[in-house]
Formats: C-alpha cells, structure tokens, sequence
C-alpha cells in the first residue's frame, strides 16, 4: 500500500435537519488527513449501507439528534453485515441518553460521542479502531 | 487474493469493485496485478466527462443525466457508473467529498454505482487513478461511465484524455471577462451545457458559445500535455465537412430536469458519431499513447527516487542553491545514474 488514506462516511440518518455537528466532525476528519463523504441530511438506513458499500469506506460515522436512533441503527448494522461490510467500524454523536449506550455496544457501535467532545478524541478513536 | 477480487469485479460484484478501486487509487504492485488482468475485458464502456466551474451544477446534473439513461425505454437499459471528484486539501491531504450529497435520487437502484474520489494532489481536474477507476468500472460492465471533475477553470483538460464524449457546462453571468478564462477548457467540449438557464443572461452565454464555435475553422481540438500540444481530437484532412462534430449547445435547469433529455440524447449522438466516423478508434489510440507516456513518466520518477538515496539527494539540491549545479544536470546525472 503506497498511500493508504482513511475513508470515512458522514451521514445523517432520519428526520432532523440539524447538520452542523455532522460539518463540524466532517471538517475536523478532513483536517486530520482523512477523505470524508459527506451525504448530508434524511439518510435511510439503504442509502447509509449503499454509500459505505459503494465508497469503500473504513468508518461509518452517523450524526443524530431525533432520538430515532433505536429505531434506525439496528437496521444500518444489519444492512452492513448483509454487504459483507460487517467489519467497518461504525461511530455515532448527536444526542444519545446514556441508558442506551449498552444496547448500541452489543449492536457493535463502539464510538458513541455526546455533546462536548473534542473532535481530536473522535479523530483519535478513528485512527486507533480501524481494522 | 488478487485473482479472486479480479474474477468478482468481472462477475460485477459491488464490494469487489468498490474494493478494486480503493486498491487501484492506493497504488502500488497489486494494484498493477489487478489492472493487468482487468485490462483486456475493458473498452466496452463509453465513458462520458463532465466538467465546468465550481458551483455551476455539475453533480446535480450528473444525477438528472443518469437518472435519465436508467429510465429510458431502451431495452436494456444501460447501467450507470458516476466518478466524481474533490480535490483533497493541499495542507492536511484530507477531503470532504460532496458531491453524493446532490446525487441522492439515484440511490437505491442497483444499476447505479456511484464513487466520490479525492484528487490527492493531481492538478489537471482528476486523481491520478480516475482513469485506472474508469476501468475497473468499465471491466465491471458497467455500460455509461460517467466522471465528474474538480470544479475547473481554465488548465483542468485531463478529462478530454479520459472521456469519449466531454461535457462542458457553463452558467450565465459570468460575463465577459469569462472569455478568457474559456480559452482553455471550451476547446475541448464536444457538447455544452448551460446549466441554471432559468438565470437572466442565458441566451447571452449561448450566443457567446456560437460565436466561439463560428470562429473555429476546424483542423482538430488540441490540448496541452506536459507543456506540448497533443491533438485530443484527431480529425484528419480527409475527414469531410459532413463527419466533422460540430460541438451542441443546450439549455438546461438540471434542478428541475428541463432540457435534460435532449443533452442526453446529444450525449448518445455523439458516440454514434465517433463509431460512425472512424474517430472513436482514433480516440482510443490518443488515449493510450497519453496513457502510456504518463505511466513511463511515473514509473521512471518513482524508480529514479527508489535507487537515490536521501543523502545523495540532499547533496545534489544543496548543490543547486549553492549554484554549483544547475537542475538539468543534476536530473541528468540522477536519471544516468552517475
């Protein structure tokens, strides 16, 4: 590998139209080395899943602050591992309550990151967890 | 390893060519291998480049083109396949690449492959590997390539080497002073969109077009390549008045779809014409000579700097700006060896 570059996936997921964090994160990954697709906002689970295939992508980073998290994530991860992307690491911020934060893990969604983190924390978990 | 993502990609599957295309984009030995063995099943494909000024709507009219194509009532209807390219920040070598964010009626439909690319340092409007990527796609099956540029102005030509049929796409308002920034990416369209046509000022942008067309009097679209003039488009004495293309223009509002079918149709038009005209072959043996002088050039850099050790380069670059050595020399003396 001469120039292996971290690929990442930006992608707001459901209803809110909220995507300045998701701007935020994406400008710092990019600044930090890494290309970042940006999809924007009211992502379904198939177009998150058809984008990370399509792009190749090392990490899928999923910005929501709707609360329907619950309800879209199982989907995206079962989508993933039906893609036979199953092994991508997949990070998520925006409002997550703490009380969720375990089913999310055993989901297999290891970077959760609420308001306030820096962004050199979640550039650091990127470059720490990828396969 | 190698052999398997090869024999997937051929077969058409996703994950393989996604695959495939990161390889090819990080270089290196296997992605030569993977190249080599995808090469003969290439050249099916018609590969159509779209380029113009940043902000001037190239994604979405990518998205209104291919959701075009993919709802004609042709059977079959072709397959689609998008590149589109960012450039990647000359600071941090990072990118934000967007333009799927314009492309988001296409999704969910398995003819469409779409796959954003950052420039990583390539000036010319592509990445260094769009065209290895094209193939990869191409070898795939997929029957329409379409590659998005950088958002170009004026020395990103790149594309009319990669593309059969160049797209050109242009807004109003830009007045007049456009016309200098013209010269170089107008030379080689073979069609032109005005994009945003519903802006005051469009009839305007096609008449300055005409009146660019009306000047050329023929004798071949030439573009620069590495400070000399190749000749993209390479239209021979012979060649009468008839079988020569003269580049369309068309008014489009890719926003709202209008005038899309007709810039498709004109796509489709011209690569009747190339096959009709004997051109297509011509552009093929263009497109491989430039490939092939760009790969030497790479290629001899590279194993130039592998054999050079640090020091020795040092030595030589603090000759230069001691003005004991001039740069030409020295290159000499790297590329000989001595």
């Amino acid at each position: 590998m001469a120039d292996r570059k971290i690929r990442v996936l930006i992608a707001k997921p459901g209803l809110d139209g909220h995507d300045r964090g998701a701007k935020v994160i994406a400008r710092a990954l990019r600044d930090a080395g890494m290309e970042v697709v940006y999809t924007g906002i009211r992502q379904t689970p198939e177009m998150i899943a058809e984008a990370a295939l399509h792009e190749d992508v090392d990490v899928v980073g999923m910005s929501i602050l709707s609360g329907a998290h619950m309800a879209l994530f199982p989907r995206v991860m079962e989508l993933l591992r039906e893609n036979d992307m199953g092994d991508v690491l997949v990070v998520t911020g925006g409002i997550i309550p703490d009380e969720d934060v375990p089913a999310l893990n055993e989901m297999g969604i290891q970077g959760i990151f609420g308001p306030g983190t820096s962004t050199d924390e979640i550039v650091d978990f990127i470059r720490e967890n990828i396969a | 390893m190698i052999d398997q993502l090869v024999e997937q990609v051929l077969a058409g599957r996703r994950r393989a060519v996604a695959r495939a295309i990161s390889l090819v984009e990080d270089g290196g030995s296997e992605a030569r291998a993977a190249l080599a063995a995808l090469h003969p099943h290439t050249g099916r494909a018609h590969i159509i480049g779209v380029t113009g000024p940043p902000g001037s709507g190239k994604s979405t009219l990518v998205n209104a083109l291919a959701l075009y194509f993919r709802r004609t009532p042709t059977e079959p209807q072709p397959t689609v396949a998008i590149i589109a390219v960012d450039p990647t920040s000359p600071f941090s070598g990072g990118a934000i690449l967007g333009d799927r964010i314009r492309m988001r009626d296409l999704a969910g439909d398995r003819g469409i492959f779409i796959r954003s690319m950052a420039s990583r340092g390539n000036l010319g409007g592509l990445a260094w590997a769009t065209a290895d990527a094209v193939k990869v796609l191409d070898a795939a099956g997929y029957d329409l390539v379409i590659v998005e540029t950088v958002g170009a102005g004026q020395a990103e030509v790149d594309i009319a080497r990669t593309a059969h049929t160049t797209v050109v796409v242009e807004v109003p308002g830009l007045g007049d002073d456009i016309q200098a920034i013209k010269a170089g990416i107008l030379e080689i369209a073979d069609i032109f969109a005005v994009n945003k046509a519903d802006l005051e000022g469009a009839d305007h942008a096609v008449m300055a077009l005409r009146m660019m067309l009306d000047l050329n009097t023929g004798g071949g679209h030439t573009v620069m390549h590495h400070g000399r003039l190749m000749t993209a488009v390479a239209e021979t004495e012979e060649m009468d008045e008839e079988n020569r293309w003269r580049p369309t223009i068309h008014m489009t509002v890719a926003t709202r779809r209008e005038g899309i079918d007709e810039l498709a149709e004109a796509i489709l038009a011209h690569r009747a014409h190339l096959e009709r005209s004997g051109e297509l072959a011509r552009r093929e043996r263009e497109r491989a000579a430039a490939e092939l002088e760009m790969i030497v050039q790479h290629e001899s850099l590279r194993q130039v700097l592998d054999r050079t050790d640090q020091a020795r380069l040092s030595l030589l670059i603090d000759r230069i700006i001691r003005r004991e050595l001039d740069p030409y020399t020295a290159s000499l003396r790297l590329l000989h060896h001595e």
